[in-house]
């Protein structure tokens, strides 16, 4: 089904009779070249890159809900590439570029929207910090400008710039990052996976992985066995549950991270800021909602809401940062279960069963890496090795230490990130 | 989220530091790398009860272990880690 101006203002015409569903419901075959586990949005671009870059079609993507029901469904919808490190530097420009393309890529309106990021500074030491961050991303081939408290003032002049504990010494500009519709993410890819022949299986949920002498040979169901050559697992938040049914340790805890909406209200924040001292960061959706989070709740967890104390702290850094915001009402809440790693970068690997792959341990920041995450999943899973922009997120530097990505510098330790 | 302090009783959760999961207690030999890293890093990461680490740190600093349900926040027992069995 084809998208188009014409299209919406015909069916507009005639009552919007005329939409049908935009993928089938295939029940599931006995065997696939395939099978990625996992219908979110990693899973689904996966699938979407293995059957376009790689030509190969016989794939199911297994999801025990419905596509669209885990974080992607439930995000802060952010969009940038502003990591300093060799490894995540790469890896998130490439998604970055990736994202630029996405809708016409997909045929398909991800509301791709580059307002800007801006991350905010309050010291001498934090604003040394980001020059060199921004020097990093520009020889990345990204862009960063380091804003002065002037200029910041003239663009977002209702922030409390004199606040006595934390003035606002300026910020790092990243013109190019902004944010995107999560649903229609998942939505587009899961379409245009179908649309090249890739099975979305849902109500399907993995209950075994199926090894024979340390090779992987099928899954089990809730709707029965399915064989495969290769499989995998993208299922961030539960990739210890998943892992475990063939044997796999990972180095995971799972944490809970808390995230705010507000009552719709008039364009008033133009940008994504992020408060450098108090992990705090919000965004205005297209409807008007104020969009905000802060750090996880910092314990292991598994209930998908959190505590009042981690709630209370982001109101208070929002509160610090913009005064203004405090006549608005929160209009609700949600907690999103993370895999954290000890670095808190992702992996995207093969395991230690042949035949089976891992994209894992995105501890809170899988959104933004959802088109490359798909791309060097799909690279690794076809030609079994990894992709160059992700080639050092491996299991294996938790092994050997060398090569840790830990972009905050508080050390390799799960309840640090 | 409550947690009692076996020393100072009931108190509210941000007076404790999370560590981890009590594998943290069984510190292996120096030098066994693959034992260090298993230490480390590998957790089980179990989706119902936990039993964690946690300090009482803007109370009486003592270190506790807490067996807790991840998935509902209810906490099931609290005992001083040198109480406890490793």
């Amino acid at each position: 089904m084809g998208y188009n101006a014409l299209r919406v203002l015909k069916e507009g015409l005639t009552g919007n009779a005329g939409w049908r569903p935009i993928w089938r419901s295939p029940e599931p075959k006995a065997e696939y070249d395939m099978i990625i586990i996992g219908g979110g949005g990693h899973g689904l671009s996966t699938a979407y890159y293995l059957a376009k870059n790689h030509g190969i079609a016989n794939i199911a993507v297994l999801e025990k809900g419905y596509i669209g029901s885990g974080n992607i469904g439930r995000n802060t919808t952010i969009v940038r590439a502003n990591y300093f490190l060799p490894g995540n530097s790469e890896f998130y420009s490439h998604s970055l570029k990736l994202w630029e393309g996405l809708e016409q890529e997909l045929n398909y309106n991800v509301m791709m929207s580059q307002r800007g990021v801006i991350m905010l500074c309050h010291s001498d030491g934090q604003r040394d910090a980001f020059a060199r961050r921004g020097n990093a991303m520009i020889n990345q081939g990204d862009d960063a400008e380091l804003w002065s408290p002037e200029q910041v003032r003239a663009e977002i002049p209702y922030l409390d710039f004199d606040n006595t504990r934390f003035p606002i010494y300026g910020g790092l500009m990243h013109g190019r990052g902004g944010s995107a519709r999560h649903d229609a993410v998942a939505w587009g890819y899961a379409r245009g996976a179908d649309r090249l022949g890739v099975d979305l299986i849902q109500n399907c949920e993995v209950t075994g992985i199926d090894v024979v002498g340390g090779v992987v040979k099928g899954v089990q169901t809730s709707r029965g066995a399915i064989r495969a050559k290769k499989v995998g697992i993208v299922t961030a938040g539960r990739s210890s549950q998943v892992a475990a049914m063939a044997g796999i340790e990972v180095p995971i805890e799972s944490h809970v991270l808390q995230a705010f909406v507000s009552e719709g209200l008039k364009p008033a924040i133009d940008h994504v800021i992020s408060y450098g001292m108090g992990h705090f960061y919000i965004s205005q959706s297209d409807k008007g909602g104020l969009v905000f989070g802060g750090d996880l709740d910092f314990y292991a967890s598994y209930a998908q809401r959190g505590n009042l104390p981690m709630m209370e702290h982001v109101m208070e850094a929002g509160m610090t940062l913009m005064p203004a915001i405090g006549k608005a009402k929160v209009l609700r809440s949600w907690g999103g279960i993370m895999d954290m790693t000890p670095d808190g970068s992702f992996v995207i690997d093969r395991s230690e069963v042949d035949g089976l792959y891992m994209d894992c341990g995105w501890c809170y920041g899988g959104f933004k890496a959802v088109p490359a995450s798909g791309w060097c999943m799909a690279h690794l899973m076809a030609e079994d090795r990894p992709h160059e922009v992700a080639q050092r997120h491996t299991f294996e530097r938790f092994e050997t230490g060398e090569g840790l990505m830990d972009e905050e510098g508080t050390g390799s330790q799960h309840n640090l990130h | 989220m409550r947690i009692t302090c076996p020393l100072c009783g009931e108190r509210d959760r941000r007076e404790f530091y999370y560590l981890g999961a009590k594998d943290y207690l069984n510190r292996p030999e120096e030098g066994d790398t693959e034992a260090m890293h298993r230490y480390l890093h590998i957790r089980s990461n179990p989706t119902q009860v936990t039993q964690d680490l946690w300090q009482h740190e803007a109370g009486c600093s003592a270190w506790i272990e807490v067996e807790r349900n991840v998935t509902t926040h209810e906490i099931l027992s609290v005992k001083l880690v040198n109480e406890a069995a490793p």
